[in-house]
């Protein structure tokens, strides 16, 4: 091959995995968020929700790996190693590669302290688990203002439809009747009192 | 021996270590945990082990005591 060759493979590839890493964190943040209502879905139960979750979040972390791999690694892309982990100091389009490394830095740190969850406790791994509504923003903005795509009819379809699914699922989340306990007083762990009645007569 | 113990005050009653343990652990009308008593038998120690990992709120834990 020559050196011309490898790199439009590069550029190919970088691009390729940067599209399939934000399919695959539209579809974690949606499983997060379903792992999160206690809900099943059709052919899932619960404990296979939150496995798909995570299995997929290592999944983007491998394609956001072989992205960045590439990208750094392409001549044309102008990226060197440190723009994509720290955030708005790249000399080419500082503010959207800047975003990129941003959304790198959040899926680590989001990684790390789940993989962790035992031995940093409920509270702290929690707490860090809410980044993960920034990250996805910030991974679609690095999207739409770095991606040589984005302005292909077939690419701004793509991130429509993620676009849509996201907020469709977080309309679902703010909703009241998100969460399984509808046998519950709202937003407590108690039973509601219709049903304590219900035991009390039956004693 | 080795026993599931549930940490109440975590627990918000999901369900999945029920999914995951149905030998030892049933949910009662409110999705709450219902947990056996008895000793883990060593054929549904994996499956406890799975549970302890999956539950969201880390409220699940496995207990070992000298009976
Ligand atoms: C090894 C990796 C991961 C594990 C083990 C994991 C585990 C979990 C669990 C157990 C929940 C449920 C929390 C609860 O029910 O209170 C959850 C929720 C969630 N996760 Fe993850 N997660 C991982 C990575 C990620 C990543 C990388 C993202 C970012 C896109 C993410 C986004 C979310 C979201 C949006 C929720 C819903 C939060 C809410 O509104 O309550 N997760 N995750
Ligand atoms: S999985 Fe955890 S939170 Fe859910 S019912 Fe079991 S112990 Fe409670």
């Amino acid at each position: 091959m020559t050196s011309r060759s490898v790199d439009a493979a590069l550029w190919y590839l970088g691009r390729g995995s940067g599209v399939v890493s934000l399919a695959l964190l539209t579809l974690v943040v949606g499983l997060g968020i379903v792992t999160r209502s206690g809900r099943t879905l059709p052919g899932l139960p619960r404990f296979a929700v939150s496995a798909v979750h995570r299995s997929a979040s290592l999944l983007a972390v491998t394609f956001l790996v072989v992205h960045i791999v590439t990208l750094t690694l392409d001549p044309q892309s102008q990226l060197r190693w440190l723009d994509a982990v720290i955030p708005f100091g790249s000399h080419f389009k500082p503010l959207w590669i800047g975003l990129g490394a941003l959304s790198l830095d959040l899926m680590i740190a989001l990684t790390v302290t789940s993989l962790l969850r035992q031995r940093i406790g409920r509270r702290v791994w929690r707490t860090i688990h809410w980044a993960a509504y920034a990250l996805w923003p910030f991974a679609m903005l690095h999207s739409i203002g770095s991606g040589t795509d984005a302005r292909r009819m077939w690419m701004v379809w793509f991130m429509v439809a993620c676009a849509v699914a996201v907020i469709g699922i977080l309309g679902w989340r703010v909703s009241p009747d998100f969460l399984d306990d509808r046998d519950r007083v709202a937003g407590t762990k108690l039973p509601a009192p219709r049903a304590l009645e219900m035991t009390r007569g039956g004693r | 021996m080795t026993r599931l113990r549930i940490d109440w005050t975590a627990c918000d009653g999901r369900g999945l270590c029920a999914e995951l343990v149905p030998e030892l652990i049933e949910r009662d009308e409110w999705g709450f945990p219902l947990i056996s008593d008895a000793a883990v038998p060593p054929g549904v120690l994996v499956h406890a082990r799975r549970a302890v990992a999956a539950c969201p709120r880390l409220a699940l834990s496995l207990q070992a005591e000298n009976a």
